[in-house]
């Protein structure tokens, strides 16, 4: 290879790697990707993990490689950055709009768990419940099925119009 | 300027600490994790098997750091599959069979009581290492709590059954919540890197008020409290496990997918 691939290059195919659970977005939609960069001629590509146990993780750094090196990057270097610690708000608004076509009610910003009880009082005693659209039907009559879903990233919903169940990404 | 303060606190006692945090997740984690398959609703069994997997990373960024303070070339791995029972420092608490679903519940939301004000307090930290991965485990931690919290509420305030049942459970693992709270020498020597146990008390005690008030359960008065997880005296309990969870690695070492 002729030269090394300025930055914004490599963004735009790390853009094109889709996540290996949720392969509508990609993992730069998704925010993992914190930094890229040239240390000499090594390529130094940083990412965080979302949580802590996503068994995807290994994955992801995987496909970065193999993404990269088709490009023909020859010396890469993946590190893990844990701070600032991964948000949901680092999803981008297009990433977003691609979960909820693909049936995935994006996060609604500021609902993070904070594990305080009254919190949780409220809620069920029916009041201050988190209002989550339908991604099929865009009604606001849903229901939390399990506050954990298919991945640790995610809760079950059910909708009470349309009916059908979906998942809910949720905040962290 | 790193290396000064590396000098100031007490290394083998940072290391301690850090194996506390790391086998109190790694061994709650693995006690979760049996659920996995037979939970009593698909849901409940994921959900289950979501909070052991946080758990589980949390475990390998505490055993991680622990190997890099040691400085012996162990890894999170050779931490966790190369120990005997005595060289563990997790609370007994963690270590208790599951029993039946509320059981497992009652001691998932007794630890998650005492984890999440352990994890806001790590995440002011003098240490950057200790305060950064507390940071990530903190926002996991509040939704195990939130979990936990939730369903002792609804079992405790539920049918006759599911209220005696948590009541029961409640009063068997009580013995064990006192460990959480006790300082010890090595407690004392992380003044400013890491929160005196007995500090936590006040936060876990109102967390506690609060659901079982909720759940219509009666706190126990405190009596005896066991005591020994954290310097390595352990129930019979501790090595059942890792004769299941170091088999593989005993048998086979360096074995890797």
């Amino acid at each position: 290879m002729t030269g090394r691939p300025d930055i914004a290059q490599i963004w735009d195919w790390l853009s094109a790697v889709p996540d290996p659970e949720i392969p509508v977005i990609s993992l730069t939609d998704l925010g993992i990707i914190r930094q890229v960069g040239w240390q000499d001629d090594t390529l130094v590509v940083t990412v965080t993990p979302t949580y802590s146990g996503c068994p995807a993780t290994t994955v992801i750094n995987l496909d970065i490689e193999t993404a990269l090196r088709a490009r023909g990057i020859e010396k890469l270097r993946l590190e893990r950055q844990l701070s600032p610690p991964w948000t949901t708000d680092w999803i981008s608004a297009e990433g977003r709009e691609k979960l909820r076509a693909y049936g995935i009610a994006p996060p609604i910003d500021g609902t993070a768990a904070d594990g305080v009880v009254m919190g949780r009082a409220a809620r069920l005693a029916g009041g201050a419940n988190l209002v989550v659209a339908c991604p099929h039907c865009g009604s606001s009559a849903t229901e939390k099925i399990s506050q954990f879903g298919s991945t640790p990233c995610k809760a079950s919903y059910r909708c009470t119009d349309c009916l059908e169940p979906f998942d809910y990404f949720k905040c962290i | 300027m790193a290396a000064v303060a590396e000098t100031a606190v007490d290394q083998a006692a940072l290391f301690d600490f850090l194996l506390r945090m790391g086998d109190n997740c790694l061994i709650l984690g693995h006690r979760v994790s049996e659920w996995c398959g037979h939970g009593p609703v698909l849901e409940e069994d994921i959900a289950l098997a979501n909070v052991a997997l946080d758990l589980i990373g949390q475990t390998q960024l505490w055993l991680g750091l622990a190997g890099t303070i040691e400085g012996r070339g162990r890894d999170a791995d050779a931490l966790a599959y190369r120990r005997d029972a005595q060289g563990f420092r997790n609370l007994l608490l963690t270590e208790i069979p599951n029993g039946d679903f509320g059981h497992t519940l009652m001691r998932q939301f007794l630890f998650d009581a005492w984890h999440l004000p352990m994890l806001k307090a790590l995440e002011g930290s003098s240490d950057p290492r200790l305060a950064e991965i507390a940071a990530k485990a903190v926002r996991e931690v509040a939704y195990h709590l939130e979990r936990s919290g939730d369903l002792v509420i609804r079992l405790g305030d539920g049918t006759e059954e599911s209220h005696r049942r948590m009541q029961t459970a409640l009063e068997a693992l009580w013995p064990y919540t006192g460990e959480m709270f006790m300082d010890d020498a090595g407690d004392a020597r992380l003044a400013g890197v890491a929160p005196l146990p007995s500090s936590l008390r006040d936060a876990w005690q109102a967390t506690l008020s609060e659901v079982l008030s909720e759940a219509t359960l009666q706190q126990p008065a405190d009596g005896y409290m066991h005591r020994g997880g954290k310097r390595g005296v352990h129930s019979e309990h501790l090595g059942f496990i890792l004769a299941e969870m170091q088999f593989l690695q005993r048998a086979y070492p360096d074995a890797t997918w």
